[in-house]
């Protein structure tokens, strides 16, 4: 028996095992790294993207007064100025011009649209008292999704005598609780300590309280943060009127729709991606009614009914060679021909479309011929062996079998001419533009490019709608390719 | 003809060879495949109403010049065929023949089974559809029933013939290939090695089906097997190198070869 099985240098074989084994380990490290990436990346843009799918309303008893809306023209209607009236008389001990203006600075500068929206909607609710969400803005917002700074809040536990001279406030008893830039809420008012010394603490008004009655345990209470006033974007008194907001119940936290349903804005908690994602769309039915039907009669006459000679065969190449040219080429090439030489307008779909369509079209081409070529010889044989012509062959048989595999780098182009940004660039689809567009030949900008356009801005609020507008392109992509997936299934015949 | 299955043994079937017409006229055909010389001034004439086996060694032209007959070989880049080939007297490699009226007079049965990916129905049709043979629905489903039943295939899926062509068996393929060529009435079979791709008792099936349509078509069939040549053809050719070397009575040339070439193949010294 060993004689059989023992064959050759046993050194030797066991060499070749771990050698076998030593590769596949290789693969299966690379393929963790890989996936590591891949989940970091996706859970960090997630995870960054998460807040800007909230937003949150201050709800607001607001009276549509009907001298200060025009009945004829709703929409023009100082919608403005009755929320912030609604928000002041919140805070009636809120006078000075600087304090209501830092009330009124907690609203999004859009706060009145959605109320302008419904009253137009429902123009019998003018004169009546209605509820509204006011929108904040990106700062209030931030600071109450805890990303600005984190605010702690003590109850007080012991008892301070209040008293004032001129300007400054003196807090007596027991300070325990109190440090530097903590904030007292008492008395209807809120106190920053200013220094705390033996005996006596100094404390400056933020909102000046309205007594100075005796602080005992549970009646007041402490705000210390994690982030000084001087390194955050909201400052101390917008922190007091917002907690005082919150403690009055009327802060409400929404999904952020208008994120999918408006256009771009300056202001982060009123941009939203509507005016990309159709700019996109346009964008795509260009490039698609143009290199779907150009990329497969050029595949379909290159595979099937050219000649093979010379000019062929240069015209191969090219193809090949214009898959790998890098995009922004493609985009100098639009610039040039379409824009300056056609008159054609810029930043339009139109144009955006045409380069893209450029772009796809040698990636069109390649897959479908690939899938012509895939399709045994044997069926067109077998039509033409009956009497088909060669172009019944064709389009009868030959192509509805390539059409899984057409479609797929049909799609995988799509995907690709979703996500280009560099070629728009070129031609002008870079531009803030807030109306979303109607057609073709109108200025418009597309996901990628909005994409790039965010990351560029200094709000904070944006780093987080950049994110959100990531995943948003990835989860369009992700379905384009589950429809690629699905369609191939759908089309695949066995032969 | 019918299905009968108390089909005689084919060595039974009478061979009425005298009383054939002549079908197609071949004359100093040369075949090249670019540079190569595939065929080398081959002349044979091949009669209607009977079965004409080429036979040979692997790449000795048989199945090239078989491909000339309905012209498959204009498919094939640098593919050039010289000589004529005529068929009932017209000269094929005419530039006003047209190749797709050709193909309809000339079936074609290829090495593996190739049924389209669509019903079984839509097989047969197809080649009917596509000349406007059938005036009607009801013709166009006549006509389907009868190639299936000449194919000797109609009663194994009169039950399916909207499934799937290729959800058959192997043999039953082949004959939906065989059925689908009968549709458009086609005066010339060529079979190239029908029976490759099948086990013995498809490939017996195929054999029997060849002898019951055998009085009705010009039958050519390639093979490599010398006992189906010797079953299934009336006469058969041998080809070595390019060359026809042999052309005659089957039963004479399986028994007594002319040439020292065909014997040495037939007997197996060689190919």
């Amino acid at each position: 028996m060993t004689d059989t099985f023992d064959k050759g240098n046993a050194a030797f074989i066991a060499k070749r095992y771990a050698s076998e084994r030593r590769f596949k380990a290789y693969g299966a490290v690379a393929l963790a790294v890989s996936v590591l990436f891949l989940v970091y990346l996706i859970v960090d843009i997630g995870i960054k993207a998460w807040p800007s799918f909230f937003e949150h309303r201050v709800v607001l008893e607001v009276n549509l007064d009907a001298s200060k809306i025009p009945a004829d023209e709703v929409l023009k209607g100082d919608f403005e100025g009755l929320v912030r009236g609604s928000l002041r008389s919140l805070f009636p001990r809120v006078t000075t011009r600087g304090d209501v203006r830092s009330l009124t600075s907690l609203l999004s500068a859009g706060a009145a649209d959605d109320l302008r929206q419904d009253t137009a909607a429902n123009p019998a609710s003018i004169g009546t008292t209605v509820r509204a969400g006011a929108l904040l803005g990106d700062d209030s917002d931030l600071y109450l999704k805890g990303m600005l700074t984190t605010t702690l809040r003590m109850p007080g536990t012991t008892n301070l005598q209040l008293a004032q001279s001129g300007e400054e406030f003196i807090l007596t008893g027991d300070l325990s609780q109190l440090a530097v830039g903590q904030i007292v809420r008492a008395n209807g008012g809120a106190l920053r300590i200013t220094g705390v010394e033996a005996g006596l603490a100094k404390a400056e008004a933020i909102l000046p309280p309205a007594t100075l009655n005796s602080l005992t345990p549970g009646t007041w209470d402490i705000l210390s943060f994690s982030r000084a006033e001087a390194d955050r974007r909201i400052d101390d008194r917008q922190v007091v009127l917002l907690e005082a907001l919150r403690d009055k119940g009327v802060i409400e936290k929404h999904f952020a729709w208008r994120f999918f349903t408006s256009g771009d804005s300056r202001e982060p908690e009123l941009a939203g991606l509507r005016g990309a994602i159709f700019g996109s769309l346009l964008t795509l039915i260009m490039t698609l009614s143009l290199s779907v039907p150009l990329g497969i009669a050029a595949a379909v006459y290159l595979e099937e009914f050219a000649a093979k000679n010379k000019w062929t065969e240069i015209i191969e190449v090219n193809i090949n060679n214009l898959a790998a040219v890098p995009s922004i080429i493609f985009g100098l090439l639009g610039l040039a021909v379409f824009i300056n030489f056609f008159g054609l307008p810029r930043s339009a779909p139109l144009v955006g479309g045409l380069v893209l369509a450029l772009l796809v079209l040698p990636t069109i081409i390649i897959a479908s011929r690939a899938a012509l070529k895939a399709v045994p010889p044997s069926i067109k044989e077998a039509a033409l062996g009956v009497g088909a012509s060669h172009q019944q062959a064709v389009f009868h048989h030959v192509l509805p079998l390539a059409v899984p595999g057409i479609l797929t780098g049909t799609i995988l182009g799509v995907a690709r001419a979703l996500g280009e940004t560099a070629p728009l660039l070129m031609i002008g689809m870079v531009a803030f533009i807030v109306d979303v567009p109607k057609g073709f030949t109108e200025a418009a900008t597309v996901l990628p490019v909005q994409i790039f356009l965010w990351s560029d801005l200094p709000e904070i609020a944006f780093q987080s709608r950049t994110a959100a507008a990531i995943i948003v392109l990835l989860v369009i992509l992700f379905g384009l390719n589950a429809a690629a997936i699905y369609m191939r299934k759908r089309f695949e015949r066995r032969w | 003809m019918d299905a009968s299955p108390q089909m005689p043994t084919l060595s039974k079937v009478p061979r009425i060879l005298n009383e054939r017409e002549t079908k197609i006229v071949a004359s100093d055909v040369n075949v090249y495949y670019g540079e190569k010389q595939a065929i080398k001034n081959l002349s044979i004439d091949i009669p209607d109403r009977a079965v004409s086996a080429f036979i040979g060694p692997s790449g000795c032209g048989k199945s090239t010049f078989l491909r000339t007959i309905n012209r498959m070989n204009d498919t094939i880049d640098g593919c050039r065929v010289t000589g004529d080939i005529l068929v009932d007297g017209k000269n094929i490699y005419d530039r006003d023949l047209d190749v797709v009226q050709l193909r309809a007079r000339v079936g074609m049965v290829f090495q593996k089974p190739n049924p389209f990916p669509k019903s079984i129905f839509e097989n047969v049709a197809y080649g009917p559809r596509i000349h406007g043979i059938a005036k009607s629905k009801a013709d166009l489903e006549e006509i389907v029933v009868n190639s299936l039943k000449k194919a000797s295939l109609f009663e194994e899926v009169k039950d399916r013939l909207d499934h799937s062509g290729t959800s058959l068996s192997g043999g039953q393929q082949q004959r939906l290939c065989i059925a689908r060529a009968i549709a458009v009435n086609p005066e010339i079979i060529l079979m190239d090695e029908p029976c490759s791709a099948l086990d013995p008792i498809a490939s017996a099936r195929i054999e029997e089906l060849i002898d019951e349509i055998r009085q009705n078509y010009c039958i050519i069939i390639v093979t490599h097997s010398m006992q189906q040549a010797a079953r299934v053809s009336q006469l058969t050719a041998f080809f070595h190198l390019g060359d026809l070397v042999e052309f005659g009575d089957t039963d004479e040339m399986f028994t007594t070869p002319k040439d020292k070439r065909t014997q040495d193949y037939i007997t197996g010294r060689f190919g």
